[in-house]
């Protein structure tokens, strides 16, 4: 099993991949004011998320299991130093400067905590009895607390999201679900009093962006805006009025799908949700057909995350989610969270190469 | 490696398995959530969205610079921006216009053209746009509007800079005026340029100079709402004022150049001969430009432009006259030129024929002035000498040679409009007329009568060259740019147009007869010259404005007043060393020695000797 050298890619997952790829040029091209240089520098990222997407590609499920308790640590023991620098700094950090390259260990945490649930999960059998369940959920809310201390709420929620989603998979029986979503919900109103003003703000805006149409409201209504004025076919590519006008913030990242949905229309929107539904099914599909459990909840947890990331933006830039700071997977400009995410993808080709039936 | 218990392969599969299921069936209801989230944005309410998109949009909003002064060549403003208070209403917050123009009605005066301006405006404009309803308020309107400014939603009093005239009808035709600018001006010009400005300039220096009085726009970039209104401020970039201008005009000659005029209609060019400069540019009579920058009411306008005296009408510039005897000067300098002596006499009986009993051309001076030659012929403007000058030249050689003093050409002035008048030839009578050129039409072309006209610029012009020793220079009315910011000064530099074409013997010549003109008993001008402490070389000039036939005798007094001759007179003084050359033309004005002379003698006195002319008032 250590010689299982032989790397053999899944090419309707990587069609899908290099497919919104693509999709994220051309919208960049146009969120950005047509800029050649954003393009080149997206076009670089993309080139290097696809490289660390392979390198991963090539490490064995085994490997991968022994690493996971390191590279947990490493990430907690990271966003203990954000913390304090941002304590020093006096302001929120969340990045890690090593000078040639700054990124955000909160990023890896997407990676390492259903790593690290999986890894907990799989030391008994399935389904996950509870003492494993709670183990697990320790797991998940040490880094989560972390994060949101930084404070970043929407990573913080994808991280906890991700590593509960291991545990979903490991077969946690449904009625310790129903008890914890009830518990959940008696402390929703205690979350409340914890979070931040602002994030109040954007829950409250979210119901009625109206209110504050040039303040809290003005991210969801200009992209509503953008996205309604879309239509059926959309304005045309390059034609968005609200994109070029500079109406939407974040229109290269975070709000990068109002600018494709108001140049593309409903009916470039749900070709694009049919595109991602389909990486996501592929991937679940791998995930079902992994070898060992280990790599199963890992990669059923990668599918399921990628997922919500799609749906959380989506449902943000048309006003029925509250703003958080989520990018688009594989569209949005920027690095360290394409990265993360082509890792979980090289991840799933590791999964695909290893595959049960193969032995 | 982590030590494993035992493990059901199969069950952890199935729980997987299962689990898989339940998740992907969740995600297909969230894709379902956001595909129903899409079609309600995109199809359900595309309508509003859309609505809103459009009306969506980061709005410039411009800053119109301040426009360029203008000033006479010692620095007394002849164009000024003074404050004035404008009503504005924005139709968009009124709810009743008819009531609301009532009630505002009782405040301040609203005549009908200015509701009818207003209306129309409105209906031009955006309804979130503040539309001009009054401008030019008194003090007293404004304080009273201002005290019920509460009962008046959507109205506002704005202080604007608008262009004044303190010289009001001096210089008109020069400084021109500014304008609401037109359709018709909106296919012309740069709209780029033009962001929030509601004037151009429309004639005169206001026009010509248009690009440099101006000054660039600034402008505000700002967020708009969905109802188009200013939300906050994105960038601001400001506007640079337009340059002043320092014209060469100086605005005392001018006045009393325009006073000098009376009541004749006409016009006087004063020019600086070392220069070019224009010191005086008079056209009589003239009109108050500051009723045109609101907008002149057709009624004014159509008196204005109807009128028998056509006081719009810039006469310096293109009033197309006869030159009459002032056109001998330089016939004679042709004559020397062409190498027809000095000396040789011509014998005038009273009249010129071509051959024996033809046609006879007159003389003015019926008895005739016996035997003449040039010096006499200039002095005492005897036509036959000339009649026999030009016939001996033919009308080619004289056109060639009087187009070198620009008669026939535009000068270049800046100011558009310009009317090259005529010096006629053979080749233009065939091209305009399809007809043969007449040797008589020579011979009265000699004493500036037929076919050749000229506009009192040109003759200026032309005679500023004389004094300035054949050296031609191009007639301007602009002295100098000034940066308003910096306060720098860029003067115009004179341009030649030629030189060293007549020889200086004979310019000495010409001179000494056209001081002899005003210096000599005989002289036609003689009571121009005397008591001057200053030499001016002249030439009186007589246009008939009728044509006289061959058995009748021009008599002044029975002749209509618009039939009457028009006056002109050339000159430029002090002879030796000219600093001012003059030309002047009074239609109707008989004489040119006893009308037009005494105006171009106040001019050239005010400006050689500082005097004021005496303010007795002649019977005219």
């Amino acid at each position: 099993m250590r010689e299982q050298k032989r790397l053999s890619l899944d090419w309707a997952l990587l069609t899908g991949l290099l497919l919104l790829s693509v999709v994220s040029l051309f919208v960049l091209y146009s969120a950005g004011d047509q800029n050649s240089d954003l393009l080149f520098r997206q076009s670089i990222r993309i080139t290097l998320a696809f490289i660390v997407m392979f390198a991963v590609a090539r490490i064995t499920p085994e490997q991968l299991l022994r690493w996971t308790p390191y590279l947990y640590a490493i990430g907690l023991i990271m966003l203990l130093i954000v913390l304090a620098a941002g304590v020093i700094g006096k302001g929120a950090q969340r990045w890690i400067d090593l000078g040639f390259v700054r990124f955000q260990p909160a990023e890896m945490m997407k990676l390492a905590v259903p790593m690290m649930v999986a890894w907990v999960m799989v030391k008994k059998p399935l389904p996950a009895s509870l003492p494993t369940v709670i183990l697990g959920t320790i797991v998940v809310i040490i880094p989560t607390a972390l994060v949101i201390k930084q404070p970043d709420l929407g990573t913080a929620i994808l991280i906890a999201g991700s590593g509960l989603v291991v545990i979903f998979f490991a077969g946690m029986s449904w009625r310790i679900i129903a008890i914890l979503s009830a518990l959940l919900a008696a402390a929703a109103p205690l979350g409340w009093y914890l979070i931040h003003d602002y994030q109040r703000q954007r829950i409250l805006t979210l119901f009625d962006p109206w209110s504050d149409p040039l303040g809290a409201g003005y991210h969801t209504i200009q992209s509503a805006i953008a996205v309604g004025s879309g239509g059926l076919y959309g304005k045309g590519w390059l034609n968005g009025s609200q994109s070029q006008l500079d109406f939407i913030p974040e229109r290269s990242t975070d709000f990068i799908f109002a600018v494709f949905s108001e140049e593309f229309g409903f009916i470039g929107s749900l070709l694009l949700l049919l595109a991602y539904l389909f990486v996501f099914g592929r991937s679940l599909y791998i995930a079902i057909e992994a070898k060992d459990s280990f790599t199963r909840l890992l990669c059923g947890s990668l599918a399921v995350t990628f997922a919500i990331y799609v749906f959380v933006n989506i449902g943000m830039v048309t006003g029925i989610l509250p703003i958080v700071g989520v990018p688009l997977p594989l569209i949005s400009y920027g690095g360290t969270s394409m990265v993360s995410m082509m890792a979980g993808f090289g991840i799933l080709m590791s999964a695909y190469s290893n595959r049960w039936f193969m032995h | 490696m982590p030590d494993f218990e035992i493990k059901d392969v199969f069950r952890e599969t199935r729980v997987f398995t299962s689990r898989s299921i339940v998740i992907g069936i969740f995600m297909l209801i969230l894709v379902g959530i956001l595909l129903v989230r899409l079609f309600y944005l995109q199809l359900i309410e595309y309508d509003r969205y859309s609505t809103l998109s459009k009306n969506n949009r980061i709005s410039v909003v411009p800053k119109p610079p301040v426009r360029g002064l203008i000033f006479d060549r010692n620095g007394v403003p002849l164009a000024r921006n003074v404050p004035s208070y404008t009503l504005e209403v924005i139709p968009d917050q009124v709810s009743n216009m008819e009531e609301l123009l009532h009630e505002l009605g009782k405040l301040v005066t609203l005549t009908e053209y200015d509701l009818k301006l207003f209306h129309r405006d409105v209906e031009r404009h955006a309804s979130f746009d503040a539309t001009v309803l009054r401008s030019q308020l008194t003090d007293e309107e404004a304080a009273r509007f201002a005290v019920n400014r509460y009962r008046f939603q959507g109205v506002e009093l704005h202080a604007r800079l608008e262009r004044n005239y303190p010289n009001r009808e001096s210089a008109a035709h020069v400084v021109g005026y500014v304008g609401h600018i037109s359709p018709n001006d909106l296919e012309k010009i740069d709209k780029s340029q033009y962001r929030g400005i509601n004037f151009l300039g429309k004639t005169g220096i206001e026009s010509y100079y248009e690009e440099i009085l101006r000054g660039t726009s600034g402008f505000d970039q700002v967020e708009t709402n969905a109802h188009g209104r200013v939300v906050r401020t994105i960038s601001s970039t400001p506007s640079i004022p337009g340059k002043n201008i320092y014209l060469t005009i100086d605005s005392k000659l001018q006045l009393i150049a325009e006073q000098a005029l009376e009541d004749y209609r006409g016009a006087v060019v004063a020019i600086k001969p070392s220069t070019g400069e224009i010191l005086a540019f008079a056209s009589t009579p003239s009109y108050d430009p500051n009723a045109f920058v609101n907008g002149i009411s057709t009624a004014d306008y159509a008196e204005l432009r109807d009128s028998p005296d056509t006081p719009l009408l810039n006469r310096a510039l293109r009033g197309r006259y006869a030159p009459g005897s002032t056109i001998k000067p330089f016939m004679g300098l042709i004559g020397l030129k062409a190498n027809r002596s000095v000396d040789k006499k011509t014998f005038c009986p009273g009249y010129y024929t071509l051959k024996k009993g033809g046609r006879r051309f007159r003389c003015w001076k019926h008895s005739g002035h016996g035997a003449v030659d040039l010096h006499d012929a200039v002095v005492q403007s005897c036509d036959v000498y000339f009649y026999d000058l030009a016939h001996s030249l033919g009308i080619d050689m004289m056109h060639d040679s009087l187009s070198l003093f620009g008669f026939g050409s535009k000068t270049g002035i800046d100011l558009s409009g310009e009317s090259a008048a005529l010096m006629p030839s053979r080749q233009w009578k065939r091209g305009s007329r399809d007809e043969p050129w007449y040797p008589g039409e020579t011979v009265i072309a000699g004493i500036g009568q037929g076919y050749v006209l000229a506009t009192p610029l040109q003759l200026a012009s032309a005679t500023s060259a004389l004094a300035n020793k054949g050296r031609r220079l191009k007639p301007h009315l602009l002295l100098a740019e000034e940066d308003t910011l910096s306060t720098e000064k860029v003067s115009k530099a004179p341009e030649l147009l030629n030189s060293g074409i007549w020889d200086a013997e004979n310019l000495e010549i010409i001179q000494q007869a056209m001081v002899d003109v005003t210096d000599s008993p005989r002289g036609t001008a003689r009571r121009v010259g005397a008591g001057s402490p200053y030499k001016i070389a002249a030439k009186t000039g007589t246009a008939q404005v009728i044509g006289i036939k061959q058995n009748e005798r021009y008599i002044e007094s029975e002749v209509a007043p618009r039939h009457r001759d028009h006056a002109l007179f050339i000159a430029y003084a002090p002879a030796e060393n000219p600093e001012i050359a003059v030309a002047v033309i009074a239609e109707n004005g008989g004489h040119g020695g006893s009308t037009a002379g005494p105006v171009a003698k106040k001019v050239m006195d005010y400006f050689l000797l500082g005097k004021q002319p005496e303010q007795e008032k002649e019977p005219s």
